[in-house]
């Protein structure tokens, strides 16, 4: 559990230092007699979707968290025999890789107002995802062409139980992609959509570099 | 409104930010089913929680009546009682609390409380309700698939759990953990609701240290919900894929019924850490925003400020930090190397500080408070007592060596019950006598709620304090007899079957608090906007019960914090969050 605990205790300490410095030098009991309080509005600034996401990404960090301090734990028994990944996951690493940089390039286009850019890179970028996704598929059907079947060591277990669970994440949101590249809404959303998503994805492109590492040396 | 003449608009300088658009249902449905206001999700919530709540009273009920009367009820075999255990412990811990305190009163009370007019993600928070039903219905289904529901206690501990021979070995354990997983995403879409609502729907002027304390305790529970919660759900994955096909995650090497099976190498105690890593804060996920309710109760009838408000919240945010590094004292007898028992006593026993303090702010509270013993007051002291109690048994069951010989006894089924049994319910009953006027617009009925209080106060009591004694006397937890334990007097089944008779009329005492609902709903005194003469937004609302979005034409703009009871000088004893400093007092009026 040490992953976990050092993951919890980085998330906890954040956490805490941010709502100490909050509300460390407030006289509570003061109320206002000059209206001074209520310029405060920075809070509104930043869109409440975005603060969605990001506290969405710190449950599914703690997740996967979670999932690697399994791992770790359930590697020490003495069953454990390494697994013999599938060559794919080095192509499919770099196509998600693709799909990242793609999403990054939509990004800058809508920020620069450039929208045919930005479609033609959020649908590359979507493309490339589900390229990721069928690479994934194909790599386990190798694994049990190979017979490493999920039940047959708990090395195959974590690999499919991790790859299925990335990959949920991924065609989850590949929802909010679809309603973005097929322009539902105004601008302003398909915008907003294309922000959303390239953080999302850059996300999951962290955590997928972190399990291929795991799953590579264990 | 509360009669407090306020001018806003002389006093604050205009938004700088537009407001959102509401959503306007135009049909029935999309008013009270398909809802996606607040408001009415609170109360579909609450209702599902407490419907699927009675299922587990009358569960614990047949326990009691097994306990007290072993050999009286053919029905009960000790199957079905393992499987009574299982659900009144699962249902009441998850299903329940946890569902009512965020599910139902964070919905209801922090978009009122903060001064916004929705959640920010009024759709989320919908589907949030749906999926948790479904996870609630399929909870149900386990009562009636072959073999019933799991029986393996509510901690589901493998390899038991998913054996041959722990009763629901097969379906029941299933839709348990698929359940469970619905419930998990379900929160999650709400839980980010709460957060990112708290965070950036309050109103003008409403800072975060000028937030209820109920607020501050939904707020942080929620916090801890969503990271606790993915603990449960990576478990409740990995014990389904373990039963359904074949992986070793939790199994050991075993023998059932004389096979040799194919699992292998399997760790049980990952899954108590997994379990116990959500477990241990979900204590907190229910206590938080109790005491958070508790703190504005008291505040609120003894008409006094809060003592110590940021030690409170700072008391608040510590005690939901250290919640993740308790876990493993509920792992003391699974056997731990002895440096990691010392380092879990150590923060357990830590854990303590935060929280007598918030025991020392309320007594604080309430000396020479103008106290006024109305209903929720009386159940919010009925709460201190009680949580004092549980809490101080809490320090003994910290220590490993005297957690180890009571770890299988009723003394830590006296200390849980006291501790997040008994004292989160006589705040849900507080907070419900206390809120009741605002939800529906009429009062309930006195007479009937204080006796309600001394009969659920005095009878739990009477149910759990001699629960201690057994304890000590070494009366085994989960058993569904005694059998060979000699070293038990004769006289322990005199206790037990006495405990029964005050759980039966405790649980029989609650329709009358049904009773008490369901009439007053239509024939309650009518309550006006602020029958409490409470400071906080909800109840400056225009309209009681408050409409769909919440607070009229323009939003609250608050000048001060919840807190300001018996202020000198000023008119009345209270100050409403958004009255304008300047009028506080006729006088200062007519000096002006």
């Amino acid at each position: 559990m040490t992953v976990t605990l050092v993951f919890f205790a980085t998330l906890m300490a954040t956490i805490v230092w941010w709502l100490i410095r909050q509300t460390a030098d407030v006289q509570p009991w003061v109320a206002d007699g000059d209206a001074r309080g209520l310029a405060n509005t920075d809070h509104l600034h930043t869109s409440s979707i975005k603060v969605g996401l990001g506290v969405f990404l710190l449950v599914a960090a703690s997740l996967f968290a979670l999932f690697i301090s399994a791992y770790m734990i359930r590697m020490e028994a003495g069953d454990w025999k390494m697994l013999d990944d599938p060559q794919i996951l080095w192509a499919n690493t770099a196509v998600l890789v693709i799909a990242s940089l793609f999403f990054q390039r939509s990004y800058n286009a809508a920020q620069k107002q450039q929208f045919a850019s930005m479609r033609n890179a959020l649908l590359l970028a979507g493309v490339f995802t589900l390229v990721f996704l069928v690479g994934q598929l194909k790599a386990w059907q190798q694994l049990s062409a190979a017979g490493s079947y999920l039940s047959s060591n708990p090395a195959n277990a974590f690999f499919y139980l991790f790859t299925a669970v990335h990959g949920l994440h991924l065609i989850g949101g590949l929802w909010v992609w679809g309603k973005a590249a097929l322009s539902f809404g105004d601008a302003q959303s398909i915008r907003q959509r294309v922000e959303l998503c390239t953080v999302y994805w850059h996300f999951l492109l962290v955590i997928w570099l972190i399990l291929f590492t795991l799953l590579l040396n264990t | 409104m509360t009669g407090v003449a306020h001018d806003e608009t002389a006093y604050a300088p205009p938004s700088e930010v537009p407001e959102e658009e509401l959503y306007h249902p135009k049909t029935f449905i999309g008013k009270y089913i398909w809802s996606q206001d607040a408001k009415v999700i609170a109360i579909q919530y609450s209702l599902t929680a407490i419907g699927i709540g009675i299922v587990a009273l009358v569960l614990s009920g047949i326990m009691r009546l097994q306990l007290g009367f072993p050999d009286t009820f053919s029905f009960i075999d000790p199957s079905a009682y393992l499987q009574y255990v299982t659900m009144h412990g699962m249902i009441m811990v998850v299903y329940l609390l946890t569902a009512l305190f965020l599910g139902g009163f964070g919905n209801y009370l922090i978009p009122l409380m903060c001064g916004a007019r929705d959640m920010v993600f009024p759709y989320l928070n919908m589907l949030s309700y749906w999926v948790y039903l479904l996870a609630v219905l399929i909870l149900v289904a386990s009562f009636f698939v072959p073999g019933g529901t799991t029986g393996s206690g509510w901690t589901l501990y493998p390899p038991q759990s998913i054996l041959q021979g722990t009763p629901g070995s097969n379906w029941g354990i299933i839709l348990m953990l698929v359940s469970l997983a619905f419930f998990i995403i379900g929160f999650t879409m709400g839980g980010l609701n709460y957060i990112v609502t708290v965070l950036q729907a309050r109103a003008r002027g409403m800072t975060l240290m000028r937030l209820p304390l109920t607020v501050w305790g939904i707020f942080m529970a929620t916090i801890l919900a969503l990271l606790a919660f993915p603990a449960l759900f990576v478990s409740a994955i990995m014990m389904l894929l373990d039963h359904t096909l074949g992986t070793s995650f939790f199994m050991p090497a075993i023998m059932s019924m004389g096979e040799q099976l194919d699992y292998e190498g399997g760790s049980p105690v990952l899954f108590q850490h997994l379990f116990w890593f959500f477990g241990h804060p979900e204590v907190y996920i229910v206590a938080l925003p109790a005491f958070g309710i508790v703190s504005d109760l008291i505040s609120i009838h003894a008409r006094k400020n809060i003592f110590g408000y940021r030690m409170m919240v700072w008391a608040i945010i510590a005690i939901g930090a250290l919640s993740f590094v308790v876990w493993a004292h509920h792992m003391y007898v699974s056997g731990m190397n002895p440096l990691f028992g010392f380092f879990f006593a150590t923060t357990t026993l830590i854990i303590a500080i935060p929280t007598a303090l918030k025991v020392y702010n309320w007594v604080l509270t309430l000396w020479r408070g103008n106290i006024r013993l109305t209903v929720p007051m009386l159940f919010a002291i009925g709460f201190v007592f009680t949580f004092i109690n549980g809490g101080l048994t809490g320090l003994f069951l910290g220590n490993v060596v005297v957690d180890v010989p009571l770890s299988d006894t009723y003394f830590v089924v006296a200390h849980f019950h006291m501790v997040m049994a008994v004292s989160p319910v006589l705040v849900i009953f507080g907070a419900i006598y206390h809120w009741y006027p605002k939800i529906t617009g009429r009062m309930l009925n006195d007479t009937l709620g204080k006796f309600h209080f001394w009969a659920t106060f005095l009878g739990t009591y009477a149910i759990y304090y001699p629960m201690h004694y057994l304890g000590f006397l070494g009366v085994p937890r989960r058993y569904y007899a005694m059998g060979n334990t000699d070293f038990i007097p004769e006289s322990a089944q005199a206790v037990n079957a006495s405990i029964t008779i005050a759980a039966l009329f405790v649980g029989v005492i609650q329709l009358v608090f049904f009773y008490n609902l369901i009439v007053s709903y239509f024939r309650g005194k009518a309550s006006g906007g602020n029958p409490w003469e409470a400071t906080t937004l909800e109840w400056q609302t225009p309209d009681t019960p408050p409409k769909h979005g919440n607070f009229g034409a323009e939003l609250p703009i608050v000048y001060r914090w919840a807190y300001d009871y018996s202020v000198p000088g000023a008119d009345l004893d209270y100050i409403p969050q958004n009255q304008p400093p300047k009028q506080t007092s006729q006088r200062d009026e007519d000096a002006q």
